[in-house]
């Protein structure tokens, strides 16, 4: 399955790829910024994904909260994200609106700070607290993914800190962090604009560099991320125990893993869903259908592109089952994996279901939009966007063999367990107790 | 501000105009009927080398014998655990290794089984579907599990204020005679006692072909979905009786606080609505365009009120959840605990002001512009398409639906969103449900004076002194 593909660099150094399909008049565009987290200093945690909510806050010609009144009035869905090792901003649109997209994200990409006041940062720093209170701190194992980098990525390694931030730091940020950050990062030579779906080649290049060809490099080169690399195991086991506000246990089970894009990551990720992709994966059909232990458990990988990746497997239990319980039965079936290996009937189950998800996942413009933004952000190289299923298919039973061999070992793995704080609801205590006998 | 020492870009101060609109239409379909009474829809896009297939079966949660809650929900899971010819693991390693992954599941109207394979698999995919619909073998020892299963997400939702605000939403807004109050996939009370008997009873009764639709949306032709409609699912027989939808009977006809308590959350879950209307109620549009002023979407009243002005939350919106019998009105939010009372009282007042004067032509043209222009976004996927032919079926939409949905949603006036406020937004009858920090939340709660405050704990239990 391939799908066209165009490329090509702006001289201010934009990178640009376009990706048509006349299937439906709507045209997605997507700017991917090479900047997370990984990206922030010391007592400045949160500030990606902050700076990230400012971006909708106007530019030069466009008033607060105006972007998104201007696209959904044109009929068309928008949003922007943060992860660990970048910031995406992206829009879909019917295909006569191309321009005004272009128009908005080249008047925030070259025109933001004029529009930046005490106020919006104020607001949306408080925004900011409370999405953190929503997503993380009043939800059950709501924090689990900034407890879980913290345990497997050593101090002042950048995929260590929460991406979400601190609520002290979050309340540090300043307007002069504001216009330093978007300086050094939010430059055309620092992005890449992907645009898919119903657009004529050449009105598409012309308009591109209408909006965005002038607006200049930045002025010094970006600095560099520390050494991320890491050896590829813990060199031990790493264990972190949390009582919270839940009812049942439930485990982070995390494997350093090889970065997004090697060779080795296809036959780890083939390895994660032979795990726990679907109700056929292991983790699935031994410990929630056949022992009863969990009530659910998948297995996931950051598919972080530098450094060192995550390897996750994500399981909860059922209420009579005890942590230590939980945490034996998951151990267990590493272990099979690890000393037993895979069959080639599990390796093709898993590659199928990748298959499907990955062909189906490109049906939608901005779906696209996104992969082609990744692999030219991260790779240079959106071509390989055509190259995916060939590298699953190419996955062999010894390379998902050798995986569990050289990454499941004990040496590799890092549990965060949540237990039920004693004293709410009033289950742990008995649950605890039972759990040892019946199980 | 120092740091901005980049060089100033040059940017074009003209926002610019659209081009001509590209004209579009909804996918064509075309509706057949197989000897048995079994409706078949068949879209063919030939986009991707991708189907989806979509069984829908008048078998919702709305369509449950009383006091036998879930069993909707349990018959539609029960399906993948194994059929007369094979058993559960077998089934779902067989789909998995097509790359399809499997799903069954029900809702207040429907009970929907789907899946979406490359087209190469269709056939063996679609066989086995029609296999596990019409062979299921419901396991002693599955159904079991699967009624653990749903009694420990119920025991979950204790300490998770979304799902439990939803929950004590429903069950203070709807009459207790009504099923709407109760959980669409049933309580603790009659999820214990659910039996295998009572889950084949009610497939008996209900998994019938008369009264339930295939979907077939994708890389096909009409006469192959036909085709292979007849194959797997032409041997099915019998009829469905059509089911009345549940009461729309409220609990209270006078606006009330409910305070449930969430020990030492940082935050207030935040329900405030009523009973609304049924989805095929004629002031559908009108309605739909009135909540999108209100708040459908990012830049609607309550959202930039309580979001962008106030601060108090990450997100705010409201929305009418669409149902055969008349599904609530709700507004939602998550706020700090200070301001607990502040925002009702902002969400209380936005309802006030979309009854008492016209919104202005500008709102009304971004909530229709915004609602026709997604509309083709929203059917980029032959699962989308698929999903929207389904309710096409459970709803007895028109058959030109799709083709002027657009038109209706530019139909709508200030006047008919004025009017639509006016019938459908009930402001004496809003409940307000807090699900929180008590000690943090309630002394200001009670100084608004919003009605009469009632308390409970997250089990639900009430425990006003």
């Amino acid at each position: 399955m391939r799908i066209p593909i165009e490329s090509y660099r702006l001289s201010n150094g934009l990178v640009v790829t376009l990706s048509e399909d006349h299937t439906a008049p709507i045209v997605a565009v997507n700017l991917w910024y090479r900047v997370g987290s990984a990206n922030e200093r010391p007592g400045r945690t949160g500030f990606a994904h902050l700076f990230e909510h400012m971006l909708f806050q106007g530019s030069e010609h466009v008033a607060a909260n105006e972007h998104f009144e201007l696209i959904q009035r044109a009929g068309g869905t928008l949003n922007g994200s943060t992860w660990l090792d970048r910031t995406n901003y992206y829009e879909t649109v019917p295909s006569n609106e191309l321009a005004l997209a272009l128009w908005l994200e080249a008047d925030r990409m070259g025109g933001l700070l004029p529009a930046m006041t005490q106020q919006k940062l104020d607001t949306q720093r408080d925004v900011v607290k409370n999405e953190r209170r929503w997503s993380m701190d009043n939800q059950p194992y709501g924090t689990w993914s900034e407890r879980l980098p913290a345990l497997t990525y050593p101090p002042n390694h950048p995929f260590h800190h929460s991406l979400m931030g601190s609520m002290e730091d979050l309340s540090a940020a300043r307007l002069e962090d504001i216009a330093n950050f978007f300086a050094t990062y939010y430059r055309p030579d620092n992005a890449v604009l992907s645009i898919a779906g119903d657009f004529d080649p050449s009105e598409a290049r012309a308009l591109v560099a209408q909006y965005l060809g002038a607006i200049p490099r930045g002025p010094a080169s970006i600095p560099p991320l520390a050494d991320m690399r890491l050896s590829p195991t813990f060199g031990g086991a790493r264990r972190e125990v949390v009582p919270d506000m839940v009812m049942v246990p439930r485990l982070f089970l995390a494997f350093r893993a090889p970065v997004f894009g090697t060779d080795e990551y296809y036959a780890g990720s083939v390895l994660g869903a032979i795990l726990g992709l679907g109700k056929a994966s292991r983790l699935q059909r031994e410990l929630v259908r056949e022992r009863e232990i969990a009530s659910d458990a998948t297995a996931f990988t950051f598919d972080l592109t530098q450094g060192a990746d995550l390897l996750v497997i994500d399981a909860t239990a059922r209420p009579e089952v005890s942590s230590d319980a939980l945490e034996e039965e998951v151990a267990r079936e590493v272990a099979a994996l690890e000393r037993d290996g895979v069959t080639a009937a599990e390796v093709e189950r898993a590659v199928a279901l990748i298959e499907t998800s990955f062909v189906t996942s490109l049906q939608s413009a901005g779906e696209r939009a996104d992969k082609l933004s990744m692999f030219a952000a991260q790779f240079d190289d959106p071509f390989l966007l055509n190259e995916q299923t060939e590298r699953y298919s190419a996955v062999t039973v010894d390379r998902v063999n050798a995986f569990a061999r050289a990454r499941l070992g004990a040496d590799n793995r890092a549990s965060l367990v949540y237990v039920p704080k004693p004293g709410d609801g009033g289950l742990p205590n008995e649950a605890e107790a039972a759990s040892g006998a019946a199980r | 501000m120092s740091g901005a020492e980049a060089p100033r870009a040059v940017l074009s101060p003209v926002r610019p105009p659209p081009a001509p609109p590209v004209p579009y239409r909804f996918p064509r379909f075309e509706i057949s009927s197989l000897e048995n009474g079994l409706r078949v829809i068949v879209a063919p896009v030939h986009k991707l080398p991708v189907v989806t297939a979509l069984l829908l079966v008048d078998a919702g949660a709305s369509t449950e014998p009383a006091g036998r809650d879930g069993v909707a929900n349990l018959t539609a899971r029960g399906l993948l655990e194994g059929t007369m010819r094979r058993s559960g693991n077998e089934l779902t390693e067989h789909f998995e290794r097509l790359g399809a992954g499997v799903f069954a599941g029900a809702d207040w109207d429907s009970a929907d089984v789907g899946v979406t394979v490359l087209t190469t698999h269709l056939e063996a995919a679609l066989s086995l579907v029609g296999e596990l619909v019409l062979e299921p073998s419901f396991p002693e020892r599955d159904v079991a599990r699967l009624r653990a299963e749903r009694l420990a997400d119920l025991l979950q939702m204790r300490t998770e204020p979304r799902g439990l605000a939803d929950e004590m939403f429903a069950r203070f807004v709807y009459d207790p005679v009504s099923r709407y109050a109760r959980p669409e996939d049933g309580g603790p009370d009659t999820v214990t006692t659910l039996t295998r008997d009572d889950m084949v009873r009610f497939y008996r009764n209900r998994y019938r072909p008369h009264g339930s639709t295939l979907v077939l949306a994708g890389d096909l032709s009409v006469d192959e979905g036909l085709t292979l409609a007849r194959r797997t699912l032409g041997r099915w027989d019998g009829r469905a009786d059509r089911c009345a939808p549940p009461s729309d009977a409220p609990a209270r006809t006078t606006r009330a606080v409910h305070l449930v308590y969430k020990e030492d959350a940082p935050q207030s879950e935040l329900r405030i609505g009523h009973i609304g209307l049924p989805r095929t109620h004629p002031d559908y549009f009108p309605t739909l365009v009135m909540n999108a002023v209100l708040g459908g979407l990012f830049s609607s009243r309550i959202n930039l009120n309580l979001r962008e002005a106030h601060a108090y939350t990450y997100a705010a919106f409201s929305g009418f959840a669409w149902r055969r019998g008349a599904g609530p009105f709700v507004a939602s939010t998550a706020v700090e605990n200070d301001v607990t009372a502040q925002a009702a009282r902002e969400v209380l007042a936005e309802i006030d002001r979309i009854r008492a004067a016209p919104v202005s032509a500008d709102e009304l043209s971004l909530a229709t512009s915004y609602l026709g222009g997604v509309f083709p976004i929203k059917y980029e996927t032959t699962d989308a398409i698929a999903r929207a032919l389904a309710a096409l079926a459970a709803y007895d939409l028109p058959l030109d639906y799709f083709d002027t949905y657009r038109d209706a949603i530019r139909a709508v006036s200030v006047a008919d969103v004025q009017r639509a406020a006016e019938r459908h937004l009930h402001p004496e009858a809003l409940q307000v449900v807090v699900v929180g920090d008590a000690s943090e939340v309630k002394a200001t709660l009670e100084a608004m004076e919003f009605g009469p405050l009632l308390e409970y704990g997250a089990d639900g239990a009430d425990i006003t002194d």
